[in-house]
């Protein structure tokens, strides 16, 4: 391994600056990005795909929105919940909202205690974190549940543009489904905290992968994915 | 030698990446069958692709029989007529290109080339292909199924693809649509192994700049893949529920037979945007592995180093980033304002700066070469004239006030094959001769390959150059029979029945191939380590074929980069990139 012809061009303790290590490191041997495991690159490569995927699905919700010549519904008004005798216009979305953003704390924390080894807490707040994704999907599917009952179909709905529901339906639904994947990821994680897999190394039962208290971070970096989404959606479809 | 300035990187303590863990298979079934070796992936995916290439082989000898000889195919009717063209259309662009360009060389290629022992995730890896195999199944299926497969035309254009009257309506577009999602589903998996193995995951000593230009080629094209197949797969889904449950994303207000359908308020152009941002990016998922490939073949059979690696390099980039900025030339005249024409004309035309790099460049490393006329190097030097071809004539089709008139018209169709039909095909079949001897230990049969190589080349030139002329004299594409077309002259006819019996004799010069493929595995001479005399990593492996993980005990180190040809003072014409000195003696000495 001594044979290399890399050398250094200058004495190692100068700074090169911000431009010259980005281009170290694209240059580099072996890695690109040092200090990242490929699993971890890999997460943030496929995050980079769905990114695309979410984006088209919301571009294409803005171009039906602009194409369809009959008005579109107002979120304010459809999304409003009666309580209390008061009609208040998106309540249930802003908790939804406060539930999965709170998500994201629980799992940062979750992290941080990962990395120091400290099983029982990483363990109960990735449990924490899928119990607020949980309550996330479950205020959706009542959410979708009064729509239906109000007669919202992705074909059609009482007060305006079909596009309405069918855009609803999909995108909500699309989003819907990742939340609920990243509950179930994070449950079978936190089992292996628990468990100590993570401590020894245990293999994957399909992958053969050693377990590392790495993979509660790439579970939180599709998880924190997810809730950013999750505001771009709130963003052009509820307060637009 | 092009030994690049590294900086403090090349100083740095080497990451320990010995977390890259293979998986050792236990029994025949998951050795051969349920494989995690990207080896055997790459040989799956190569066989799988090839095998649903033949029935679009079979389809296009049916539409060329229907074009050249009207009427004389019973069996053949106008809906029939639809359903092979789409078919034909979308496998070939689809499920034998893609997925042979990046399933199968890039999974053989990319551990082999950069030193590794595998892919990063040979789990997911492997997942990829039987998503693949599922995509293919049901694709197929959809010609059994009531109605028959869909005649929508490979672009599947709403509204016309999910509406009456369009053959496949009933069921083939809904299985042609699922089939595409299962295969966008299963190339992510694949396609973030790639990336992945490509950044993280290369031998000692090989970076980035020493990479051989075939993997450039392949991880640029998958990253292309991964940006560009989302569009397709969102455009996949809602037309999905267009058909299934009746919304009108892409569907306006439509009349059929004298009743109003409940679709309305939808916008077909969204569709087509959506397409295409996933449709031209294809073009160069498909041309930038073959671009690759291409060089290292021309570089190696003239023993020669590559002209210009660096700018070879960044053409390749460059092609890449401009492919996403051009995706509406293909809309000209689905009606759009004129200054977005304009705009994507000009990106169009500026694309032709990267390309026409990469062909001086070729030809440079042609240039005053050891030329040896062996069978990849006759498909690469035809790939480059192929290429050229076509590409000039996208310079006309770029333009909007050109494109206009020849828009569906053959002169299309013939573009399109030259350069990303034929062209790429040239390559496969390039690097499969040049790479097959270290999948099976034997080579090709030289005498099968030139009679393979001349019908292929020469037929391939018969059959499309005429049709450019077809196309400016005004046939229409995708027309079942042009007879009564009064703007047609009736000589077309004449013109038509040469390509048709070109294009049959193309065909079975193919099959010749494949018995070929088929025949050497047991018969070829025996290839040795490394027949081409090639440096790069995968013909200095241990073994032929190389056994699991590779490389034996310990992995190979990079001293140089892929194209040390006939470099003076050195003992052989050729350094292996694992060869510290340019003698084998001083590379003993060294180690």
């Amino acid at each position: 391994m001594t044979g290399l012809t890399l050398r250094s061009s200058r004495p190692p303790e100068a700074d090169p600056g911000r431009w010259r290590r980005l281009s170290d490191d694209w240059s580099a041997e072996r890695q690109t990005f040092r200090g990242a495991s490929w699993r971890k690159a890999m997460m943030w490569i496929f995050l980079l795909s769905d990114t695309f995927v979410f984006g088209c699905f919301l571009l294409a919700y803005m171009t039906v929105r602009m194409s369809t010549t009959v008005p579109w519904p107002n979120p304010s008004e459809v999304f409003a919940l009666e309580i209390g005798g008061r009609q208040l216009p998106l309540i249930l979305i802003a908790i939804m909202t406060f539930v999965l953003i709170s998500s994201s704390g629980t799992m940062a924390m979750a992290v941080a205690f990962g990395y120091r080894r400290d099983r029982t807490r990483t363990a109960l707040l990735m449990l924490a974190t899928a119990i607020l994704g949980a309550t996330f999907v479950g205020m959706q599917a009542f959410e979708w549940t009064k729509l239906i009952h109000e007669g919202v179909r992705p074909w059609g709905n009482p007060w305006g543009a079909d596009q309405f529901g069918s855009t609803f339906f999909m995108i909500t639904g699309f989003h819907g489904t990742h939340v609920s994947i990243g509950v179930i990821v994070l449950l079978v994680i936190a089992r292996k905290v628990w468990r100590g897999d993570f401590d020894h190394g245990q293999r994957g039962f399909f992958t053969s992968q050693p377990g590392r208290y790495e993979n509660v971070e790439i579970a939180g970096l599709y998880w924190h994915f997810v809730d950013l989404v999750w505001v771009f959606i709130f963003a052009l479809f509820y307060l637009w | 030698m092009a030994d690049a300035q590294f900086g403090a990187a090349g100083a740095l303590p080497r990451a320990d990446l010995d977390d890259v863990e293979l998986y050792h298979p236990h029994s025949w079934l998951t050795k051969y069958v349920f494989s995690q070796d990207a080896k055997i992936i790459a040989v799956q995916y190569s066989c799988t692709a090839l095998a649903i290439g033949l029935v679009a082989l079979v389809l296009s000898w049916l539409v060329r029989l229907q074009l050249g000889f009207p009427g004389v195919a019973s069996f053949i009717g106008p809906k029939e007529y639809y359903q092979f063209i789409t078919m034909h259309g979308m496998i070939m662009v689809i499920y034998l290109l893609t997925a042979l360009f990046l399933g199968g060389f890039g999974n053989y290629l990319i551990p082999l080339m950069l030193g590794a022992r595998d892919m990063v995730f040979p789990y997911v890896n492997m997942l990829s292909y039987w998503i693949y195999l599922l995509a293919v199944l049901v694709l197929v299926a959809s010609f059994f199924v009531p109605g028959g497969p869909t005649g929508a035309g490979w672009t599947l254009y709403p509204p016309q693809a999910i509406l009456a009257g369009t053959p496949g309506q009933e069921w083939g577009i809904v299985l042609m649509l699922v089939s595409l999602i299962l295969f966008i589903i299963g190339f992510t998996m694949g396609g973030v192994n790639y990336v992945v193995t490509v950044l993280q995951a290369r031998a000692p000593g090989m970076t980035l700049m020493r990479m051989p230009l075939t993997i450039w080629g392949i991880f640029t094209a998958t990253v292309l893949a991964l940006l560009a197949f989302p569009a397709l797969f969102v455009g996949a889904v809602m037309m999905l529920l267009d058909r299934l449950l009746g919304t009108s994303f892409f569907m306006p207000a439509i009349v059929e037979a004298g009743q109003r359908l409940a679709y309305g308020g939808g916008s077909p152009i969204l569709f087509q945007h959506l397409f295409w941002f996933f449709g031209h990016p294809e073009v160069y998922i498909v041309a930038l592995p073959a671009f690759g490939i291409v060089s290292d073949l021309i570089s190696t059979h003239a023993r020669k180093n590559i002209f210009g690696y660096r700018m070879m390099v960044w053409a390749i980039v460059a092609i890449g980033a401009l492919s996403f900025v051009v995706w509406a030339h293909h809309m000209y005249v689905s009606g759009m304002n004129p200054y977005f024409g304009f705009f994507f004309a000009t990106t169009t035309l500026v694309i032709a700066i990267p390309t026409a790099i990469k062909v001086y460049n070729w030809v440079l490393t042609l240039w005053r070469g050891d030329i040896h006329l062996t069978l990849p190097m006759l498909f690469a030097l035809a790939f480059i004239v192929t290429f050229l071809n076509g590409g000039l004539t996208g310079l006309f089709l770029g333009n909007v006030v050109v494109d206009v008139p020849l828009s569906d018209t053959l002169f299309v169709v013939a573009h399109f094959h030259m350069v990303m039909g034929v062209a790429p095909i040239l390559v496969i079949f390039g690097g499969l001769y040049h790479w097959y001897p270290k999948v099976t230990g034997r080579m090709l049969d030289e005498r099968l390959g030139q009679l393979h190589f001349w019908a292929t080349f020469l037929g391939a030139y018969a059959i499309f150059f005429p049709m450019h002329y077809l196309g400016l004299m005004g046939v229409p594409r995708r027309y079942f029979d042009i007879e009564g077309l009064g703007f047609v002259t009736p000589s077309v006819a004449t013109l038509n029945a040469f390509i048709s019996i070109v294009a049959f004799l193309v065909g079975a010069a193919q099959i010749v191939f494949l018995v070929n493929l088929a025949r050497s595995r047991t018969h070829g001479a025996p290839a040795g380590g490394n027949p081409w005399r090639a440096t790069t990593l995968e013909w200095q492996t241990p073994e032929t074929p190389p056994a699991h993980g590779n490389w034996g005990r310990t992995l190979p180190v990079v001293y140089r980069w892929p194209y040390d040809y006939s470099v003076p003072g050195a003992d052989r014409d050729f350094v292996p990139q694992n060869q510290p000195g340019l003698t084998r003696a001083e590379a003993g000495a060294a180690s």
